[in-house]
């Protein structure tokens, strides 16, 4: 297979850019879910041993990271509603980049209620 | 700009393909619809997943063992989270299958990569859907403290 040609750099705009988050947020989303199937299963192990390492979670960097899972994973979904109305709903394509922004209008608000109630969970102190 | 001198040669519409890639089934088809039809329901899955466990009550905080024993103590619970797994583990594995296709271009790495993907995708999916239906909220010997509090007094 031919190397990729060089300086062609595809600059498709807003559709090109979700595209490429798309695909990072999956592919974050996975390895997150490979690790989170892990973690659960010590509950077959012992309370003590999924109590600590739940406990990991609970602590302030876990929590941004959590935060930051929950953003990609709204995302991925917000966008895959998109991709879905590109392919089936016939005038998916002509409004794909106003569709972009309102994924992105949907992303700002689901991420304002959860955050604030998700980072006083983690740094509430209880 | 000039006109090159070959015009390519374009096959009718719906002629049959020959020679290399012809395939006989339909299998990247229906992974395609497949990734459609599992992420609409993935997302109902996995916000009401988010919602409740993260949002409602004291989220993260009030995760620990009792909680995970309370939540599948209920069938519907098991059922949730077993059929997201295995959506969910589809879904991804489907993704990376694409990913890495896409980027490593010598047949060995596509695969080894692969290889890996389709190994991790059988341990998880396996040990996940062991853990859901072999748990044991109750543990013998386990201090009573740490148990949800429909657990028989040792």
């Amino acid at each position: 297979m031919p190397d990729a040609p060089a300086g062609t750099l595809y600059r498709g705009r807003e559709g090109m850019w979700t595209w490429v988050a798309h695909r990072v947020t999956g592919f974050l989303i996975f390895f997150f879910l490979l690790v989170h199937v892990l973690d659960t299963s010590l509950v077959r192990v012992s309370p003590e041993a999924y109590n600590a390492v739940i406990g990991t979670y609970k602590n302030p960097i876990m929590g941004i990271g959590e935060a930051g899972l929950v953003a990609a994973i709204v995302f991925h979904a917000y966008n895959g509603v998109r991709i879905m109305l590109v392919d089936f709903w016939s005038k998916g394509v002509r409004h794909q980049r106003t569709m972009f922004w309102v994924v992105v209008g949907l992303f700002v608000v689901t991420m304002a209620g959860f955050l604030p109630r998700h980072l006083m969970h983690v740094f509430g102190g209880n | 700009m000039t006109q090159t001198a070959i015009a390519p040669a374009i096959p009718a519409p719906r002629s049959p393909r020959s020679g290399r890639g012809t395939t006989r089934t339909n299998v990247e088809m229906y992974s395609w619809i497949f990734m459609r039809a599992s992420g609409a329901i993935l997302l109902v899955l996995i916000f009401t997943h988010l919602f409740v466990n993260l949002v409602a009550g004291d989220g993260i905080s009030a995760i620990d063992f009792g909680f995970v024993a309370g939540k599948w103590a209920s069938p519907l619970w098991q059922f949730w989270d077993l059929v997201m797994l295995w959506l969910a583990m589809i879904h991804g594995t489907n993704g990376m299958k694409t990913i890495i296709n896409d980027y490593a271009e010598k047949v060995g790495t596509r695969l080894v990569l692969k290889a890996a993907l389709y190994l991790a995708f059988t341990v998880v999916v396996v040990l996940g859907t062991l853990v859901i239906f072999t748990f044991d909220p109750c543990p013998v010997g386990a201090a009573a403290d740490l148990l949800p509090s429909f657990c028989p007094a040792p």
